[in-house]
């Protein structure tokens, strides 16, 4: 009450400046209406780009589910099923052969064939053109041709010698070693197929994607753009009548880009914007009771560590790491610091992948005061540790939490060290600067237990920024990847994460959870693993 | 005159490089890493770096990227963002958005600031002047970090008098909302210059003499002490409203407004280094014509000012 007494008071003035301008009528937008034709709208920001080898952010990807139909999707289990594809086979993992279905067709009539797919790889494999998703064809035979070690030279090749079309519909896949989560990559915005009227000329070598295509992009997927997109204001999407797929309940989505996440909240509770997809942090406290049961959460495929440069001797230990571990009270910081919008890790992998197991970190993970303080003792930790993290990423209020709750369970002392930028973090630990434990935060690039494992504790690993190295770990990995079938991967894998909690080389504090809110127009609002509203699943309360 | 406007244009040319060089300088040397502000934290190989550096002219001396910036400056080209947009575009629609958002809020510290200052400088002492003087001190003392969230909320969540935020393409009714609370941070300042100035003139001896000559009191007051009251108005309205150009960082964003504040937000919060050199660039223009303006005014409200 006290608040909101003061809240009136401070308004006056400007009530009474205002005099007698108030008036008109209550901006309301106008959808809602019949319940297949309405239009869902959803704040986004400002894409980056809207090309599919290029966009690797929610927002851009977010408008590309709607124009783009994937090859699989995910199922309830996290598990692939065809989309676009009739069947994804393969008798080695190596060789992939990947059969179209029929009657698909892109929003300017043009048929969806094998060299759509084709064409469109080789653009966001070829390094010169420099796609933000170009990495994710590094398995595929050739890559390297494409993309030489030395960044000025020009590449030998402009086409990936491992794509190669059998017939219209159908084209082979050569990775460069058996990988058996491939069809789980192909879920993602990379692996969008483009038209020829991409392309300035689909006959050109390498290709070029016309000027214009980034502006009104015409994919193979439910809806097509509706006019062009209007930066910093909407991209509107409507119902595609020839799409060939599982038609979605709703006429068309509008997009509405917002820069400031506050202002995107403010017009849902004002019920102008039908889904926020990630609710604000200054929200998160009032926002269960002003949306009520259209509040919801569903878990993230983020997660966030400490990891232990394996340079440091203070930390050689996996002793002196597990009472580390175990000083850490997960719960508290989850739900006090981040209000539930993260949730407690018990284990290695994200519970959005196919193989995940609930604590896997078994007791290591688990808070326990004083177990903590005897084996930290034991094994002579050291007296002052200290946690580096990037401050323009809001991570100062959970660092110095955790290192309080370091303080108070080991007594040692424990300082958080900010970086400006992460990337001055990374150079420190790549330059094996004395930074103590540092924060990693990972997002998925597949749904796949080896997306958590492969690129983060391998050896040599692209995001392994500590050195950690393990034969055994590095052996089971690739036993997992040419695995027959992905079960047998699994199991793997799954021992492979085993040996992560017993070396405990990092400790998983939290997984993202998906906080998001729907205005009281729509129901069954889902957020995919991509942090994507499902537009298949999404309906209009007429 | 003449030799007034050609010396302070070249006084104005001096300022716009020594600003431009000193923003970029700032920018460039102490903004940290460009090409991986783009990549966020994902980790970026080498190959794609090195393309994106010779795209951007980043692998140039310091002082040969800042020649070329001024060169294609002249020739009125912005270069284009870090994700490829040209700035001109950007700058082109955001422009007219912020400068009705400023019409409104200069309309509305006239309207509501000017007319109470004069008033309560009229009658010094009455309760109307005693009554605004406590608003205006609550008005000073709430940042429009508090007072856009505020307004927003009462006035368009709580009793929908208003749309909550501004569409791509805002029309004048999406502006009023954002353009009251823009200008009700400058009533204030205003109200109180006015009031003292129109007190002090009333006091003044062409009043006394107006007065004593017989003349109708709303004659006095309407040419004698308005015009000679208006001269420090017209200096804080025209710099006030060259800081409304500047686009209000906060306000546009609240209200989500596509105008150049926005941009120049979004310019810093995802370091899109030549976004902000951009809009500072024009902006520093904004303000020294603005600046000149002003100047100028003064000698057609005072017959005593002569510039040579």
């Amino acid at each position: 009450m006290q608040v909101r007494r003061l809240a009136a008071w401070a308004a006056l003035p400007l009530a009474v400046t205002l005099g007698l301008s108030a008036c008109g009528k209550s901006g309301g937008s106008d959808s809602g209406g019949a319940n297949p034709n309405g239009v869902v709208s959803i704040g986004i920001a400002e894409p980056k780009h809207l090309i599919p080898s290029n966009t690797s952010e929610t927002s851009g990807s977010q408008v590309l589910a709607a124009l783009f139909a994937p090859l699989v999707d995910f199922d309830e289990a996290n598990k692939p099923y065809e989309v676009a594809a009739q069947e994804i086979s393969t008798t080695d993992n190596k060789t992939w052969t990947i059969k179209l279905k029929d009657g698909w067709t892109f929003h300017n009539g043009e048929p969806v064939t094998a060299d759509s797919y084709i064409n469109a790889w080789n653009y966001a494999a070829y390094g010169p053109n420099a796609q933000d998703n170009n990495y994710f064809f590094d398995k595929v035979e050739g890559y390297k041709d494409l993309n030489p070690a030395d960044a000025k030279a020009t590449p030998t090749a402009t086409t990936l010698s491992g794509l190669k079309k059998v017939d219209d519909k159908t084209f082979t896949v050569t990775l460069s070693a058996p990988f058996s989560e491939f069809k789980s990559q192909l879920g993602y915005t990379a692996y969008y197929p483009l038209p020829n009227s991409a392309f300035e000329s689909a006959t050109a070598s390498p290709l070029v994607i016309a000027k214009a295509y980034e502006d009104a992009p015409v994919g193979n997927g439910p809806f097509k753009i509706k006019g062009t997109w209007q930066h910093d204001a909407q991209v509107e999407v409507e119902k595609y009548d020839g799409f060939a797929g599982t038609k979605p309940s709703i006429g068309g989505a509008l997009f509405k880009i917002y820069q400031n996440s506050d202002a995107e909240y403010a017009d849902l509770q004002a019920n102008n914007l039908d889904v926020v997809k990630q609710i604000p942090t200054a929200a998160l406290s009032t926002a269960q009771g002003d949306l009520g049961e259209r509040y919801q959460t569903s878990p993230a495929s983020t997660l966030q560590v400490l990891a232990f440069p394996t340079f440091d001797k203070r930390f050689a230990k996996a002793e002196v790491r597990k009472a580390i571990s175990m000083a850490i009270d997960r719960e508290e910081i989850a739900n006090k610091v981040f209000q539930g919008s993260q949730k407690a890790a018990y284990s290695f992998v994200s519970p959005v992948v196919a193989g995940y197991r609930d604590k896997t970190c078994g007791a290591a993970c688990e808070f326990n005061a004083t177990e903590a303080k005897k084996l930290y003792d034991a094994n002579d930790g050291p007296k002052s540790i200290n946690i580096t993290y990037n401050a323009d990423g809001g991570h100062q209020e959970w660092v110095d939490a955790t290192c309080n709750q370091l303080k108070a369970n080991l007594g040692v002392e424990c300082v958080g060290t900010p970086e400006a930028k992460f990337a001055d973090l990374l150079t420190k630990a790549k330059a094996k600067k004395e930074i103590g434990m540092f924060r990693m935060g990972w997002v998925m690039d597949y749904p796949s237990m080896e997306n958590y494992l492969g690129p983060l504790y391998s050896t040599g690993g692209s995001s392994n920024y500590y050195g950690y190295s393990n034969p055994t770990f590095d052996n089971l990995l690739k036993e997992g990847s040419a695995a027959p079938t992905q079960e047998e991967a699994i199991k793997k894998y799954q021992q492979a994460e085993d040996i992560l909690a017993q070396e405990m080389p990092v400790l998983p504090l939290r997984f993202g959870q998906n906080v998001f809110g729907s205005s009281t127009k729509v129901k069954d609002v889902h957020i995919d693993l991509f942090n994507r509203v499902d537009l298949n699943k999404i309906q209009i309360v007429s | 005159m003449f030799r007034y406007l050609v010396r302070r244009f070249l006084q104005m040319i001096m300022v716009f490089i020594a600003t431009t060089l000193i923003v970029y300088s700032l920018m460039y040397l102490t903004g940290g890493d460009p090409i991986q502000a783009l990549a966020g934290e994902k980790p970026v190989t080498d190959l794609q770096r090195a393309q994106l550096t010779v795209k951007y002219g980043l692998d140039q001396p310091f002082l040969v990227r800042y020649w070329n910036y001024l060169t294609d400056l002249l020739h009125l080209d912005f270069g284009t963002t870090l994700t490829g947009r040209p700035i001109k575009d950007i700058l082109l629609d955001a422009w007219p958005v912020t400068m009705q958002l400023a019409l409104i809020a200069i309309l509305v510290t006239i309207i509501f600031g000017v007319t109470a200052g004069v008033i309560a400088g009229i009658r010094r002492g009455s309760i109307f002047d005693n009554a605004t003087l406590v608003l205006t001190l609550i008005v000073i003392g709430i940042p429009s970090v508090v007072l856009a969230p505020l307004a927003q909320y009462l006035f368009t969540i709580q009793w929908k008098l208003f749309p909550t935020t501004a569409s791509g393409d805002p029309t004048w009714y999406e502006l009023v909302l954002p353009g009251i609370v823009l200008g009700s941070l400058s009533v204030a300042t205003a109200m109180r210059l006015t009031r003292a100035s129109v007190s002090e003139n009333l006091r003044a001896d062409f009043v006394r003499t107006a007065r004593s000559k017989g003349m109708p009191g709303r004659r006095v007051i309407g040419i004698h002490v308005l015009r000679n009251s208006l001269i420090p108005i017209v200096t804080f309205l025209g710099v006030e409203l060259g800081s409304l150009m500047a686009g209000a960082i906060v306000t546009e964003s609240v209200f989500n407004v596509p105008g150049v504040g926005f941009q120049l937000a979004r310019g810093l919060k995802t370091e899109d280094t030549p976004l902000v050199i951009g809009i500072v660039s024009v902006l520093v223009i904004v303000f020294l014509v603005a600046n000149l303006i002003v100047d100028l005014l003064y000698a057609v409200l005072d017959p005593r000012i002569r510039y040579e």
